[in-house]
């Protein structure tokens, strides 16, 4: 029976992953638990480090958990070895066979399968199609591009149709142009095949622009799961508001909490509404976080925030101004350029900050 | 163009090496040009001719010792290579473990302890042995030659592995490869430049030995390099100029077979 | 049911298990053909020597005393054995000798061929590389041609008028010493290349960027940079020298022993099996020191890198 769309293909159950033994053990996962729907692009987003590749493996089964459970439809797939998995990887370096040509390197997994030949050929030249690159089937992958290098491995993984795609930093190795072509080719091969993409990426622009769903993680933990939107527009955390995009923090007390939202008074006294994460409580501090082209400068007092223009930085699309706070903290406001070539206030002149109610996210710590 | 400061440049340092070649080709050259002389001596040029080799050729003793250093080599160089294979796959990309050390140490040791004092044990070991049994075939020397050579034949495969991509193995586990087929059809595959390199080796080194095949061997087992051992210790004729090239000639084109395979990566 | 941690820890050891097995052809014929019998020479070292060679079972000291002492045989004082001493001693000298004669060409040789371009590098190393895989014999042959009074060398030197007497070289501890750094200055030039082609060349820019003069450059910069080649290719050479046995033997003449030589004769003519076995062990045990030295050298020179 077809699973359902929405129904759990990949089950992270508290699963923990301890390197080394005695003093040198280290804890690369951290009682990680993470639900990945039928067919959705999830992202494993976070620096190095921080446990994604890790848990990419033990999904693969390169790697066994020290503890926890891994379940792939509701069977537990944590002790199998990766040759009994349904589940296949595209490799960082893609790990092209040198000694195989394209087709013998598409084909490899179905081999080993045991299928026969003549399903072996029509899958490899429908793969081909797929990633076109049909041309080159004699070629050793020695004597392609890495772009095409790329296509391949990509191919290869999905030949086998596995049930789960997993992708460690694919791109990683691809100039700036060519990266984001594969993007788009990514998200068209995910679409055309509808197979589970698990996707680990340090590139928090890559993970924005392709993910259905992201998880950023750090030192071995899971700190928000959510749309590209919701991780962007609402961090819960520090750590996430600080990783993912550019960042102004502001401290402040919440004065009172309606829901999803709270009244937080700023240190400049200015009163702030703004958005809460799930599961907060509040103890009078709170970090408040507003992205840089969500403020606006204002004329005059009376608005939110006030400081002196430090710098300004022209970035082409956009320009920064950097503003030194009354208070003394920092603050940045991004502005979009355009042609009319609005007046930018110069530098050292006293500059208002005005900050709409939708802009505003409160920290969970 | 103009010249500019080289810092690489040493002075005399070029010299040097020059002199260096030419020593180390000249006497070489020199035995393979009176294997080709008319006269009695290796030192008096008395013009062009080729008896040398015909008598070599018809030298019955000089024919049994290459036949037989051919058959040695042979043997030992494929057992040891298979060892040394095996054994590089045991000993390569793995979190350390216990002995694993110890092991690397001691497939190296034949390197290390001099020649003659190896030489000496088995001669002892052997002869005790071959009271024992009675056994006096090649065996002995088959088997002396094949533990010396491992080391050798070690070498090659062991860098080619460490230099080999540990993902491609990971790949073809991950696309349903088992172990075995893993084996069969990556990594041996990846290997064989590797082993091929050993075997060479392994086969030129077992050719060249003097002193362990001279304290191993019964009577009648010469080898060539043992038979002309004997024969430096009388009146030296053109004769060993000759066979000296023939086997030079042998050497040199395994080794350079080995230079262009190794090239071509 | 197995936790997915017990069953990594099975897999782990059976992959142990499995490297053991596949180890162990290698491990055993090294060990019956090769390692294991100097256990029985330890053992022979010990022993009385038999009429007719061979041993005695009867356990004695005296081989051992008798490497470096000699029982008079008229009042039977010890004084020391001039003939294994003296024996010792010049397969030293000559050994030392050799690794600097072998360093002092091999140097400059193994800098030339780092410095080559890319391509006609390899091919120069080459060039080091087949007398090395060439038959140690026949190398052995052709310096004895070269050197002896009629050969090539004298020829040349009576011909250019630098004597006109032939010299007597063969035979000699200089022809020992001479086709020993022959036979072994592959040796020398192969691990100063492997340590020479990793120099990186900015340091040198560097050094003459601050002044340093072509010898400056060479003392303070690439020398203490190829270090570990300079030790790795000198015991490569000091170790073969001082037990090396055919080229003494046929450039030596019989007179001209070294330790390889002296261990022969009593299995040969000498007929003193214990006192061979007493000479191997002896020489073994100054080999191993070397190499211990050479480790201990190696693994500081790491650490201060690292």
């Amino acid at each position: 029976m077809p699973d359902q769309p929405g129904s759990t293909a990949i089950d992270i159950v508290r699963v923990s992953k301890v390197f080394g033994a005695g003093a040198d053990q280290v804890a690369a996962l951290d009682a990680v638990s993470v639900a990945i729907r039928e067919n959705e692009f999830f992202t494993l987003l976070g620096p190095s480090g921080c446990g994604k590749t890790t848990l990419l493996r033990l999904i693969a089964g390169f790697d066994f958990p020290t503890e926890g459970h891994i379940l792939l439809h509701g069977a537990d797939i944590g002790t199998l070895p990766p040759n009994k998995r349904p589940v296949n990887t595209v490799f960082q370096n893609y790990a092209l066979f040198p000694h195989m040509t394209v087709a013998e390197n598409i084909g490899f997994g179905l081999e080993m399968l045991n299928k026969p030949k003549a399903e072996i050929t029509a899958r490899v030249s429908q793969m081909l199609k797929l990633v076109r690159m049909e041309a080159l089937a004699g070629r050793r992958t020695s004597q392609i591009s890495g772009g095409q290098q790329q296509r391949v491995a990509l191919a290869r993984a999905l030949a086998p149709q596995p049930k789960v795609l997993l992708l460690d930093e694919p791109l990683s190795a691809l100039d700036y142009k060519l990266r984001k072509e594969m993007q788009i080719e990514l998200k068209r091969l995910q679409n055309e095949t509808g197979i589970t993409f698990i996707f680990v990426t340090h590139d928090q622009e890559e993970a924005l622009t392709m993910s259905d769903r992201i998880a950023v993680m750090s030192a071995g933990r899971i700190l928000q799961i959510g749309s590209p939107r919701d991780i962007y527009d609402h961090p819960a955390e520090r750590f996430v508001a600080d990783f993912i995009g550019e960042t102004n923090f502001l401290a402040g007390a919440v004065e009172s909490l309606d829901g999803s939202r709270a009244r937080v008074r700023l240190k400049s006294g200015a009163v702030l509404e703004a958005a809460v994460p799930e599961g907060f409580a509040p103890n009078g501090e709170a970090t408040i976080v507003v992205r840089p082209e969500h403020a606006r400068l204002a004329e005059g007092e009376g608005a939110a925030l006030a400081g002196t223009v430090e710098t300004i930085v022209y970035f082409g699309t956009d320009t920064h101004v950097h503003v030194r706070l009354d208070d003394g903290g920092a603050f940045t406001v991004r502005r979009q350029n355009s042609r009319g070539g609005e007046d930018v206030p110069a530098e050292g002149a006293r500059v208002a900050i005005a900050i709409p109610g939708a802009a505003a996210q409160v920290l969970r710590d | 163009m103009a010249r500019t400061f080289d810092v690489r440049r040493q002075t005399g340092f070029t010299t040097i090496a020059a002199i260096c070649f030419a020593l180390l080709y000249l006497p070489i050259m020199t035995l393979v040009v009176y294997a080709f002389n008319a006269g009695t001596s290796i030192a008096i040029w008395e013009g062009f001719s080729l008896r040398w080799f015909e008598a070599a050729w018809n030298n019955n003793q000089v024919i049994e010792a290459s036949w037989r250093s051919v058959r040695i080599a042979s043997v030992a160089a494929v057992l040891a290579t298979i060892a040394a294979t095996m054994a590089a796959l045991a000993t390569t990309r793995t979190k350390p473990y216990r002995g694993l050390a110890g092991k690397y140490a001691f497939i190296n040791m034949p390197l290390m302890v001099p020649e003659i004092v190896v030489a000496v044990a088995l001669l002892i070991f052997f002869s005790r042995i071959k009271i024992a049994t009675g056994y006096t075939g090649l065996g002995y020397l088959i088997a002396a030659h094949t533990a010396f050579c491992i080391p050798f034949a070690y070498l090659p495969i062991r860098a080619r592995l460490e230099s080999m991509d540990q993902s491609l193995e990971t790949a073809a586990a991950d696309l349903y490869a088992n172990g075995w087929r893993t084996f069969r059809r990556i990594t041996l595959p990846l290997l064989w430049p590797g082993i091929l390199a050993g075997l060479m080796l392994a086969f030129v080194i077992s050719l060249d030995d003097v002193v362990i095949t001279e304290f191993v061997k019964s009577g009648g087992q010469d080898t060539l390099p043992t038979y002309m051992l004997g024969q430096l210790r009388r009146v030296v004729t053109p004769e060993m100029n000759a066979i000296s090239t023939v086997f030079l000639l042998l050497s040199i084109g395994i080794v350079t077979l080995f230079f262009f395979m190794s090239r071509r990566k | 049911m197995a936790s997915a941690a017990e069953i990594a820890k099975a897999y782990e050891a059976q992959d142990v298990r499995r490297r053991w097995l596949l180890s162990l052809p290698a491990l055993l014929i090294i060990f019956f053909a090769a390692i294991g019998p100097l256990a029985i020479v330890l053992v022979y070292s010990f022993l009385e020597p038999g009429n007719y060679g061979d041993v005695i079972w009867k356990f004695s000291t005296d081989a051992w005393v008798s490497v470096v002492l000699e029982r008079d045989i008229f009042d039977d004082t010890l004084s020391f054995a001039d003939a294994h001493l003296s024996i010792f001693w010049r397969s030293l000298k000559l050994s030392l000798l050799t690794t600097l004669l072998t360093l002092l060409i091999g140097f400059p040789t193994a800098y030339f061929i780092a410095t080559r371009r890319e391509g006609t590098r390899e091919i120069w190393l080459f060039l080091v590389t087949i007398p090395f895989w060439t038959n140690l014999l026949i190398r052995t042959f052709a310096i004895q041609e070269v050197i002896r009074s009629e050969g090539l060398l004298n020829s040349l030197l009576i011909w250019t008028g630098v004597i006109d007497q032939p010299l007597r070289i063969l035979f000699t501890d200089t022809a020992v010493l001479i086709g020993m750094a022959y036979v072994y200055l592959p040796l020398m030039v192969l691990p100063l290349f492997a340590s020479m082609e990793k120099i990186d060349f900015r340091l040198v820019e560097a050094g003459y960027d601050l002044y340093a003069s072509r010898f400056q450059v060479l003392r303070r910069i690439i020398v203490p940079l190829v270090k570990p080649g300079i030790i790795a290719g000198s015991i490569l050479v000091f170790i073969p020298s001082l037990g090396a046995y055919v080229t003494p033997r046929v450039l030596g003449g019989g007179r001209n022993l070294m330790v390889g030589n002296l261990i022969e004769l009593q299995f040969g003519q000498g007929r003193n099996w214990p006192l061979g076995a007493s000479l191997s062990m002896t020489l073994l045990a100054i080999v191993l020191i070397a190499l211990m030295v050479y480790i201990r050298y190696a693994g500081s020179g790491e650490r201060r890198h690292g």
